[in-house]
């Protein structure tokens, strides 16, 4: 009973934050926002009884991603750029084309938790009946995600891998800084107020380094 | 070190907590929700917070980008060595009941080591992008 009000709640304060994040311009109260609907997401999954990956989502997309955007935020500026007067026609009626779309698209899927929905059909009893006997542990989620699908998940960790060696690539890795040189530099880490409340953020750039691109 | 006394109070007492929670997750990630990525998460959460509090140069000291380089690519290489093993002992790829003489307990041992590769590609990979992303050129 309590159910439906429950996910009627979350789903609506995801749609509040979703019309703040649109008209916010402070870009580090976006980020924030950000985290809030992923961690109402993982709200959401969690009334599903998906505990995996609302574990994910609020872990990943609630906590890592934000501190991310939060460090690419001391990269780029802090503020939006003020948008421009006038109504875009353009962009509006492709995007209500688009929602239409999606919308009648939604008219062919089954109900939500229908057991006739083809999702059901294929393999998954097959991996809720013999997962018992044949992997021979309790949390079937594990069991799908590492040894029935064991080669996707392989897949997944090579794409972590590759978008690390990229940023890698991108920006460059980070050297240590020798221990002298930070010693006769006398700084602390908190000690200096920037507009990030994330101290380790505010390190001076590294040593050695071209003031702009050509890094790694 | 005047600064945030509470806060670095606080986290001192939280971030052993936390990498104990990711361990538990990755470990037990047969019986309850959770494995390799959230652990990977949480453990690089925790470092995070470390390097937040306590700067990013001491966090650089412990934990080198030189080394998580390494251990980026180690995670993948112990995923995808099981695989390669699996294919030695004369199975399929991934075929963990090759790994042991009953086929759950293989299944127990290639998922255990597999979630091992996973946490530590995705804790070396997050601490990598936190080190590209921090500490650069602040913005306006």
């Amino acid at each position: 009973m309590i159910e439906p009000v429950i996910d009627i709640l979350l789903l609506a304060f995801m749609i509040v934050i979703a019309l703040a994040v649109v008209r916010m311009r402070d870009l580090f109260g976006v980020a924030m926002l950000f985290s809030l609907f992923s961690l109402l997401s993982a709200g959401v999954f969690t009334v599903m009884d998906a505990a995996d990956v609302a574990f994910t989502e609020a872990a990943v997309g609630a906590g890592i991603s934000t501190i991310l955007m939060l460090a690419t935020l001391t990269r780029t500026a802090r503020r939006e750029r003020p948008r421009a007067k006038g109504v875009p026609i353009l962009p509006l009626t492709v995007v209500f084309i688009t929602g239409a779309l999606l919308v009648f698209g939604t008219s062919d899927l089954p109900r939500l938790g229908d057991p006739d929905a083809p999702i059901h059909q294929h393999v998954a009893d097959r991996y809720l009946q013999r997962s018992g006997e044949e992997i021979g542990i309790p949390n079937v989620v594990t069991s799908v995600l590492a040894s029935y699908r064991g080669y996707d998940t392989l897949g997944e960790t090579a794409v972590i891998f590759t978008a690390g060696i990229a940023v890698i690539a991108l920006l460059g890795l980070r050297r240590r800084r020798p221990r002298q040189e930070r010693k006769t530099d006398g700084r602390d880490a908190l000690g200096e107020t920037t507009v990030m409340p994330t101290a380790g953020m505010a390190d001076e750039r590294v040593p050695g380094r071209p003031e702009k691109g050509g890094d790694g | 070190m005047l600064h945030h006394t509470v806060l670095r109070v606080v986290s001192k007492l939280l971030i052993p907590v936390i990498m104990l929670f990711a361990l538990y997750v990755q470990f037990h990630g047969d019986y309850s929700p959770g494995g390799g990525f959230q652990a990977g998460v949480i453990f690089a959460a925790a470092i995070i917070l470390y390097a937040l509090l306590f700067g990013l140069d001491n966090t650089l000291e412990v934990l080198p980008p030189d080394l998580l380089q390494w251990t980026a690519a180690l995670g993948v290489l112990i995923f995808a060595g099981v695989g390669i093993d699996t294919v030695l002992m004369g199975g399929n790829f991934l075929d963990y009941n090759r790994l042991a003489a009953d086929g759950p307990a293989g299944q127990h041992l290639g998922i255990f080591l597999v979630e091992l590769g996973v946490g530590i590609t995705v804790t070396s990979v997050m601490l990598l992008l936190y080190y590209a992303f921090a500490g650069r050129n602040p913005g306006k």
